[in-house]
């Protein structure tokens, strides 16, 4: 259950933002996750809720925007999608495989007041 | 930020101090600042053409100016917005809409794009920064719970601890038995106890490093707490994060916790001592470790026999000599 620690991260992130750009309450926070990352969307939104409440973010809406899992495919030369870290090329099924995208945690934007 | 124009009072500061939104701050191209209330039976006119826009009011006094200015705004917003206000306002483009009036919302879009991590990050940095720079070689021992970790812990201890000067790091939830265990080996060891926490963080080794007083040289051997999900995320600051299973447990492990296998640099596969009554097939463990990292490095283990254990030794301390060289390559 490691989103709590990554839900208490992004209220982090989200207090430290208000100081520097003055705002006191937030309304949507918009999470970039990666396929990749390892990371329960549901999970995530239940321990934010937990970790945010008496906070500046408070009943403010958790958007998550799900990134694709990519990787570079040794044999093919390319690009591919991947579903799993474990995953073949889809293309030669190879798993010499090196992911490039779709492991990112991030905290996009946030619409404040 | 200004929310009429979107002019940036984020990023206006006077005597160090924000700039509240109340007044109306501008600083213009030709370096020349001024400040004024707005009073709220105005027009606003404005045009949002890339950074530069047209400022446009007419004062109650029926006196008006006009005036152009070019924002610099430390970001970009992915959003366009084009709003209509009743007050006669229009926003294009850029710009954050919002309303000057008291009691209305002051709605805005405000752009992070930062890590979540990136705190734990920053503090990993520092403590990788500290260890290269006193020639520290430390390594993050992560496993579920009962592969033996702390039985090969004590045993590579007993073997390095006349050739090198080493501490303890260990990670659990609850008590100190782990470390009670390591310093009946006579190394320093401190105990984190992570309370309901799955994991350690950065912060906590940076406090557990200074509180050690790690010697010039030495090893660092963090034992993070029994959990193949959660520690592959926290970077501590280590050279190497080390998996450890176990042959009782299931071939297909690397393949359930892939994010672990992959953040390795080195598996060992341990207790190998009891291959002979189980049921494991090692090649298959080991395969599937490298269909989700083809680069880690494998060495079988055990304890109990001392199967492998040269090899983990060796391969420690030829980390040691080369973060113990790197320090006085830089520090020259």
């Amino acid at each position: 259950m490691h989103e709590m620690s990554l839900a208490e991260g992004v209220l982090q992130i989200i207090e430290d933002s208000a100081k520097t750009q003055n705002f006191s309450r937030v309304k949507t926070v918009w999470l970039e996750i990666g396929q990749l990352a390892g990371v329960e969307a549901e999970a995530m939104k239940f321990c934010f809720d937990a970790v945010t409440r008496d906070s500046i973010a408070q009943d403010a809406k958790l958007e998550i925007v799900e990134k694709p899992g990519q990787a570079w495919c040794l044999h093919c030369a390319e690009t591919v999608q991947v579903q799993a870290l474990y995953d073949a090329c889809p293309k030669c099924g190879s798993h010499q495989v090196q992911v490039t995208g779709g492991n990112e945690m991030r905290v996009k934007e946030l619409d404040v007041e | 930020m200004c929310n009429v124009c979107g002019c940036g009072a984020g990023e206006t500061t006077i005597d160090g101090k924000a700039v509240e939104h109340g007044g109306h701050f501008h600083v213009h191209a030709d370096g020349t600042a001024h400040d004024h209330d707005h009073s709220h039976d105005h027009d606003h006119n404005h045009e949002h053409a890339q950074a530069k826009h047209m400022h446009y009011h007419l004062h109650e006094d029926g006196s008006s100016h006009e005036h152009a200015h070019e924002h610099l705004h430390g970001h970009d917003h992915a959003h366009d917005h084009s709003h209509a206000h009743s007050h006669g306002a229009m926003h294009y483009g850029l710009g954050p809409a919002g309303a000057h009036a008291p009691g209305m919302t002051q709605a805005r879009m405000v752009k992070i794009e930062q890590d979540i991590l990136s705190k734990n990050d920053s503090y990993a940095n520092d403590n990788r920064a500290h260890l290269a720079a006193h020639g520290i070689f430390a390594l993050n021992l992560v496993s579920s719970p009962g592969s033996g970790k702390t039985t090969l812990l004590v045993k590579t201890i007993e073997a390095l601890n006349s050739e090198l000067k080493l501490a303890v790091i260990e990670g659990d939830q609850q008590t100190d038995n782990d470390a009670a265990r390591i310093r009946a080996t006579g190394a320093p060891a401190l105990q984190i106890n992570t309370g309901k926490g799955c994991h350690l963080d950065a912060y906590m080794v940076g406090k557990a490093m200074a509180q050690l007083q790690l010697n010039d040289d030495s090893l660092l051997l963090i034992e993070n707490v029994g959990n193949l999900v959660c520690p592959a995320s926290f970077d501590l600051g280590e050279a190497h994060k080390v998996a450890i299973l176990s042959v009782t447990e299931g071939e297909d492990k690397p393949l359930k916790y892939p994010d672990m296998f992959r953040a390795a640099d080195l598996m060992l596969l341990n207790k190998c001592d009891l291959l002979p009554y189980l049921t494991f097939d090692a090649d298959l463990a080991v395969a599937n470790a490298r269909r989700v990292n083809p680069d880690i490095k494998v060495i079988r283990t055990s304890a109990t026999s001392g199967e492998g254990m040269n090899e983990w030794l060796d391969w420690i301390k030829a980390g040691c000599r080369k973060a113990a060289d790197r320090k006085s390559i830089d520090g020259r």
